[in-house]
């Protein structure tokens, strides 16, 4: 007899707690390495909460302040036949560990012709502009440059518990990009039990016919609610929420495209040589003949963090409706 | 050398010895392969360090784990490397152990135990901590060695490392190959005490010097500290006190060394002056000897003329391996 659980309503964080106990229930090899990630605190985010309690402190390892550390021992664990998720608090702190990532994680299995896989998940957190400039910087763009690492953004808690399990069973080195304004506030339901969402299939949130926007984590709930008030203008809207930068969905963004012939890229990043540079271009080669309009992006300006909330900095639902009716020629 | 060395049976001095004279040579051979262009590569040469690289080959058993650097020619043979892949890969050819990818600073072979090395002064040392952790949660009686420079000791890396392993009393023994040299520097123009293995004492952990010029006294070291390890009595910091018999690579020169510490170096070259203390001590006859160089001397120009014959990889090699599924690459070829 099977039992069909219902899907239970949670936050992002209980999701992406849920898809490590599960993980680590699974699979002995799965280990966790952070700072404060044990309990009682159970990791900043409280991600890990619960864990060294049910797991162990041998598998779920609070270390050090030493990023090179932890992501180094973490690519030496998995190279010792591990699955390790390392956690690096902020993205901001992946610039401390940036050659365990880049020159190691990212290449052994290339340099080594294909005998040293390097299976690891390394999880950290962007977002809220409460912190200032060393807290919240959107380094997606930098990852994606370095061929070997993949890339990945859920924006709800099914896909951050899906997307997690994905990467934790990848056999290649995963950045999961997780923000801090969706952590708490972003809640849905999720499928119980084992629930994976592959890496590389973006998903249409929202269908439509004249505009696609193109984008992922934070930004996907602005865009949806830029295309709710478009709407209302009787302008038809298609939202795709990318879920991983690497590997990419082309094929759905250019399907889209193709359908809608007009394209907005929405991120958190930089515009300046941001994901959406690479995104446009891509979309201008292949449909260069198609497209009725310029192909816009919607990022960050080109400036640090701003502390001030005043000195708006992020795509809003405002600056995205105003590039896709310029798209229109509104 | 140590008077202890009649102690060590007879088989393992030989091996020392054939590990030694086989770096020696094909270090030799790279180097003028190098400087007549014949070898287009960026090649470390690991002269003065053959004793130490003996010792640790004889100390480390086939599943114990070793993290080298980019100096990575005799921490490989020492392994087990087959010498034919390491120089095919040297060459950058198909049937290099990591087909041609990798080159002379990044070898692997994971079959004997060679996890990796790496071009990056001291990322190793982290590295060889998670294996150490790997090997800890596995229960396995294991070793995980790690060599690197002296220059080595300067980076973040080294102390965070440490830290971890003393801490968590891992099973990982690092091996400071001192060459008294980081690059063009000398180490007292850059650290602030030389004595490294008194600084490792900072991080709880067994630390010992020894003179890397004689392998049996080194071995003794190192067979210790893997036993250790093995053990679960937790890691141990080696400083191999030697001096670096060329320059910092295959086509670097070396005047700025000065002259008179070079010759005293090269009155105590390891191979040598091993081969003499062999017969000296009765350990082996000239015969025996004679025959061992004649061995490596033939497994060397073999290895050499093999990796000289072997074919460049195919160029669809170029974008196998970026991850385990090719159709997770973004965009291939120049686009
Ligand atoms: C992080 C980093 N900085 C600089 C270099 C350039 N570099 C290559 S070898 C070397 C000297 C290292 O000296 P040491 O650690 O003593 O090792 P040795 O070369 O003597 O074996 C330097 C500075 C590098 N490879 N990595």
């Amino acid at each position: 007899m099977t039992v069909t659980e219902p899907a239970e309503t949670m936050t992002m964080v209980q999701a992406m707690n849920a898809a490590l106990d599960l993980a680590m229930a699974q699979d002995e090899k799965v280990i966790l390495l952070g700072e404060d990630i044990a309990d009682p605190i159970g990791g900043v985010l409280k991600v890990t909460k619960g864990l060294s309690t049910k797991y162990g402190t041998a598998r779920v390892r609070a270390t050090p302040i030493a990023e090179t550390g932890i992501v180094g021992a973490a690519v030496g664990a998995a190279l010792g036949g591990y699955r390790p998720v390392a956690e690096i608090m902020f993205m901001d702190f992946l610039t401390v560990c940036l050659d365990q990532i880049v020159n190691h994680a990212a290449k052994l299995r290339y340099m080594s012709g294909g005998h040293t896989p390097v299976p690891l998940t390394i999880r950290t957190a962007v977002g809220t502009q409460r912190f200032g400039a060393q807290h919240c910087q959107n380094l997606e763009a930098w990852f994606m440059h370095v061929p070997g690492m993949k890339v990945v953004v859920p924006s709800n808690p099914a896909d951050a518990k899906g997307l997690l399990a994905a990467c934790i069973a990848d056999d290649d080195p995963c950045l999961y990009v997780e923000h801090i304004g969706l952590a708490f506030t972003e809640k849905g339901e999720v499928p119980p039990g084992r629930h994976v969402v592959p890496l590389g299939s973006a998903h249409t949130v929202r269908a439509g016919t004249d505009v696609t926007v193109i984008t992922y984590g934070m930004q996907v709930r602005n865009a949806v609610t830029a295309a709710d008030s478009l709407a209302e203008q009787g302008i038809s809207v298609e939202v795709i929420d990318l879920r991983s930068l690497v590997p990419l969905d082309l094929d759905t963004i250019l399907a889209s495209a193709e359908r809608t012939r007009r394209a907005v890229i929405v991120h958190d990043a930089h515009t300046f040589c941001g994901p959406g540079a690479e995104l446009a271009a891509r979309i201008n080669e292949e449909l260069f003949g198609e497209l009725l309009a310029p192909v816009l992006r919607v990022g960050a300006g080109y400036s640090p963090v701003p502390f001030s909330t005043a000195l708006e900095f992020h795509p809003t639902p405002d600056r995205i409706r105003a590039a896709v009716l310029a798209t229109v020629g509104r | 050398m140590t008077t202890v060395g009649s102690q060590l049976d007879n088989r393992t001095l030989l091996h020392m010895y054939r590990l030694m004279r086989t770096i020696t040579t094909t270090g030799d051979r790279a180097a003028e392969e190098v400087k007549s262009g014949a070898l287009a590569s960026a090649f470390y040469p690991v002269r003065g360090l053959e004793g130490v690289c003996a010792a640790l080959g004889a100390a480390m058993r086939v599943e114990d784990k070793l993290v080298s650097t980019y100096r990575s020619l005799g921490d490989a043979v020492a392994k087990g490397t087959s010498l034919r892949g390491i120089l095919a890969e040297v060459y950058g050819r198909a049937d290099g152990l990591c087909g041609g990818k990798g080159g002379p600073m990044h070898l692997h072979d994971q079959d004997v135990g060679y996890v990796t090395s790496t071009g990056v002064v001291g990322a190793g040392l982290p590295i060889a901590v998670g294996l150490g952790i790997a090997a800890q949660l596995d229960g396995a009686q294991r070793a995980v060695v790690t060599t690197f420079g002296d220059g080595a000791t300067s980076i973040g890396a080294f102390h965070e490392a440490m830290n971890m392993a003393g801490l968590w009393k891992l099973p990982v023994v690092f091996v400071c190959q001192n060459n008294q040299w980081g690059e063009h520097t000398p180490i007292v123009e850059y650290a602030a005490s030389t004595d490294l293995a008194g600084r490792a004492t900072a991080y709880a952990m067994a630390t010992v010097a020894v003179d890397g010029f004689d392998p049996i006294a080194t071995y003794r070291v190192l067979d210790e500290a893997c036993a250790r390890a093995r053990s679960g009595g937790g890691p141990t910091f080696v400083e191999c006190r030697t001096y670096r018999l060329t320059g910092h690579s295959g086509s670097a020169d070396y005047g700025y060394m000065p002259a008179d510490e070079l010759a005293a170096a090269l009155a105590r070259d390891p191979a040598p002056n091993f081969r003499a203390w062999l017969i000296e001590s009765g350990q082996a006859d000239e015969s025996v000897l004679a025959e061992v160089d004649a061995e490596v001397d033939a497994e060397v120009a073999d290895a050499f003329a093999f990796a000289q014959a072997s074919p460049q990889p195919a160029p669809d090699q170029r974008y196998r391996h970026v991850f385990a599924d090719a159709t997770h690459i973004p965009a291939q070829g120049e686009s």
